[in-house]
């Protein structure tokens, strides 16, 4: 029996590495991908481009814009003389935010009143405009501090003493590169699943295996490993680029995230096969992959956390293997967590990867063309 | 590549109507080209109109007060008063450290129980605030809302005792576009450009190569059509569906996530047709290049939705990103598309957006179908 498995995973390797074009596609795209996300994703803004209308041309004016200048998370491209010239920087993308102080700026101040500090956001992007907008305040806040200190006002009763733990810095890098790790990862079992019954399904070959003395179990095992191998390989690159090139912290143990990876392509597979054994051609095996991968994606907590999606959508979450898998990732890599905070994720992810499995193995007999 | 000789030319016309008419047919019989046409942007479009959202509302924060006060209880009921918050009493840190390891909640408030007591003096007291910081957007949102309740809570403090002003300088914002900063009308259009990339590139990605492995593309060599003729045959085809398709998404996305859309609406037509004829050219240089059905599902997989959400300016900010990666995002086709649909449906028609990204989304349709019309000449290799 083991001989007639290792045969097919003999066979199953082959197709999947035979042709050159499928070698090269299995290998690069997945590293250079991580590469370029890795820089790509990230809510940190830099040199936000900022534009200037001081009517006020007074010495407070200026210290204030100073905080901004010396700022360098911003990025000042223009200054206006006057308000029509605003709507058009602002339509065009070329700035951000606009930072408006009125004539009365100095002299508010100087007399001890709140002076307002009109700042226009692009909100195109919210979330840009939001994080842009928190950017704004601290450097207005710190400006404050430096007033209330220069001229011997009171301050606030009371401050604020903030501190991020594991992440103090707040660089959202550490929290998506652990994701793009589990991104990538399912996209990679997609590429060896989901088309392989499919393809043999329209070439005819699948009939053929189904009158050799094979049993579901044997063909199940043959067409599981080999994305199973592929997918520990990939992942093990994956991880060693983003611990030594991206130096993202890896806190946890490997055995958590190995086990963690073991489980999360059982059920990868699981549905990566399922797709493709309801599919009687490539290209609905495509389409199924793209319908399974983009929602798992979207609704894995990715960029998006699931506490804000409205409760419905939240439970669909559950059946989302990604879902599981980032937890542990970013469990993982920057609290340094163990098995024993992990098993909330570990068995649902062997849930589905044993419900989707069965249900592949039972559709090759059933599903027939 | 047709011959040149008048009975060729007079035929032309009727081979491209036979040739589309087979594309349709192949369309319809295989039901999953109409699904990715139709159903994939209905199921899409809904499950992220509703599902996907960066507005936290309720955040769960644990509240540690150490020595509760009249001053304490009026900082608490501040925190309470803010929707951004849902605060949880807590007897002491070490529960609420717990809750935050567990995930339970977002960030600890916390104050000492010298509190009141230091509000009092010159140097005043200190509000403790611990977010967890694994997910930074999060956390920066919490610390944000804590700026807010705190602003609130001094300000009201102030005006009770006839203080001195606090806030010398007075932050007033203005969100232009999205005054509500409502995430939803962001997301959704960039969520149109998503999913019109993969609808796209999924029509066209296995069409040539299947022509190829089955062998019907010998087939086709040897009728008078010309190669071009077989390409653009193809192209109407998938263009009508597409077409159908980014019609249904941008009808959801008006009426049923009311999403406005400012400018105006042929703009639109004659950029997402220029979008669709790039990302149609994509699909096609894929599989024209890759020759077998198998290489082309897995470029596409690889090649289309990763690079659309995280390169394109859908999620992540491109300004921010490094010089090099930003210059990589300029072979990206749905960048060019996502900010001219963020444009067009939020800000309106700014033709300065929207030529240059048209410009480039033309651009990028011409070498993606030159070099499909390039690579699949009448040749047996």
């Amino acid at each position: 029996m083991w001989q007639r498995i290792l045969a097919l995973i003999q066979k199953e390797f082959l197709a999947l590495l035979k042709d050159p074009k499928s070698r090269v596609v299995l290998i690069v795209p997945p590293l250079v991908q991580l590469l370029v996300f890795g820089y790509a994703a990230s809510f940190d803004l830099k040199e936000i481009p900022y534009a200037v209308y001081d009517e006020d041309h007074g010495g407070a004016a200026r210290t204030l814009l100073g905080h901004f200048q010396g700022a360098p998370s911003f990025h000042q491209v223009a200054t206006l003389a006057g308000e029509a010239e605003i709507a058009p920087l602002v339509d065009t993308r070329t700035v951000l935010v606009v930072i408006h102080l009125g004539p009365r700026f100095g002299a508010d101040l100087a007399a001890g009143r709140s002076a307002p500090v009109q700042v226009i956001v692009d909100g195109r992007n919210s979330n840009t405009a939001m994080i842009a907008l928190n950017y704004v305040r601290s450097v207005v806040d710190r400006f404050n501090e430096d007033w209330i200190a220069g001229h011997g006002l009171t301050g606030p009763p009371a401050r604020l003493a903030t501190r991020a733990w594991f992440n103090p810095n707040l660089e959202s890098r550490w929290f998506f590169i652990p994701g793009i790790v589990g991104m990538l990862t399912l996209v990679v079992t997609m590429l060896v699943t989901a088309l392989t019954v499919a393809r043999e399904r329209e070439q005819g070959t699948f009939d053929q295996l189904l009158v050799t003395p094979l049993r579901m179990a044997e063909i199940l095992i043959g067409k599981t490993v080999p994305g199973f191998v592929i997918g520990i390989a990939q992942a093990t690159l994956i991880l060693l680029v983003a611990t030594l090139w991206f130096r993202v912290p890896m806190l946890g143990s490997l055995a958590a995230f190995y086990a963690g990876l073991a489980l999360f392509l059982l059920s990868g597979v699981g549905a990566g096969l399922l797709i493709s054994a309801l599919s009687a051609t490539q290209q609905q095996g495509l389409l199924g992959a793209f319908l399974f991968m983009v929602p798992a994606v979207i609704l894995s907590g990715f960029a998006t956390p699931i506490a804000n999606m409205p409760p419905a959508v939240q439970f669909l979450t559950l059946f989302d293997p990604l879902r599981y898998f980032l937890v542990i990732l970013r469990k993982v890599f920057l609290e340094g967590a163990g098995f024993a905070v992990l098993v909330d994720q570990f068995w649902p992810m062997a849930l589905l990867g044993l419900v989707s499995l069965s249900l592949a193995a039972w559709l090759f007999r059933h599903r027939m063309y | 590549m047709s011959r040149p000789g008048g009975a060729a030319r007079g035929g032309a016309g009727m081979r491209l109507r036979g040739l589309t008419r087979k594309e349709f047919l192949q369309i319809v019989r295989d039901p999953s080209s109409i699904a990715i046409a139709f159903l994939m942007p209905i199921f899409l479009l809904v499950l992220f109109g509703y599902g996907v959202s960066l507005d936290a509302e309720h955040v769960p924060v644990a509240v540690v007060v150490e020595a509760p006060s009249p001053d304490s209880a009026d900082f608490v009921a501040a925190l309470r008063g803010s929707s951004s918050f849902s605060p949880r009493d807590m007897a002491g840190m070490a529960e609420a450290e717990r809750a935050l390891l567990l995930g339970e909640v977002r960030g600890i408030i916390r104050l000492r129980a010298d509190f009141a007591r230091r509000l009092r003096r010159p140097d005043g007291a200190a509000i403790q605030v611990i977010v967890d910081g694994v997910d930074a957007n999060t956390a920066r949102l919490v610390l944000g809302y804590a700026e807010g309740a705190w602003g609130t809570w001094l300000a009201a403090r102030a005006a009770a005792s006839g203080q001195t002003l606090t806030r010398p300088a007075d932050l007033q914002a203005r969100i232009w576009f999205n005054s509500e900063l409502k995430s939803r009308n962001y997301l959704v259009p960039g969520l149109v450009a998503i999913i019109m990339t993969l609808i796209g590139a999924l029509l066209t990605a296995l069409v040539m190569a299947r022509e190829w492995e089955r062998g019907t593309m010998e087939a086709l060599m040897v009728t008078p059509a010309s190669m071009t003729e077989v390409l653009l045959g193809k192209l109407a085809a998938y263009f009508t569906l597409g077409t159908g398709g980014m019609l249904l998404t941008v009808g959801l996305a008006v009426w049923l996530f009311e999403v406005p859309l400012r400018g105006s609406f042929w703009l639109l037509w004659g950029c997402s047709s220029l979008f669709l004829l790039a990302s149609l050219g994509m699909g096609l240089t894929i599989s024209t290049l890759a020759r077998s059905q198998f290489v082309a599902g897995e470029i596409a997989i690889i090649a289309t939705f990763l690079p659309a959400f995280l390169l394109s300016g859908f999620i992540f900010d491109i300004g921010s990103m490094p010089p090099v990666v930003q210059a990589i995002t300029h072979v990206v086709v749905a960048r060019y598309f996502v900010a001219i649909v963020q444009t067009l449906f939020l800000a309106g028609d700014v033709w300065s957006v929207i030529l240059p990204n048209a410009a480039a989304l033309a651009v990028m349709a011409a070498i993606f179908l030159a070099i499909t019309w390039k690579k699949s000449r009448k040749r047996l290799d």
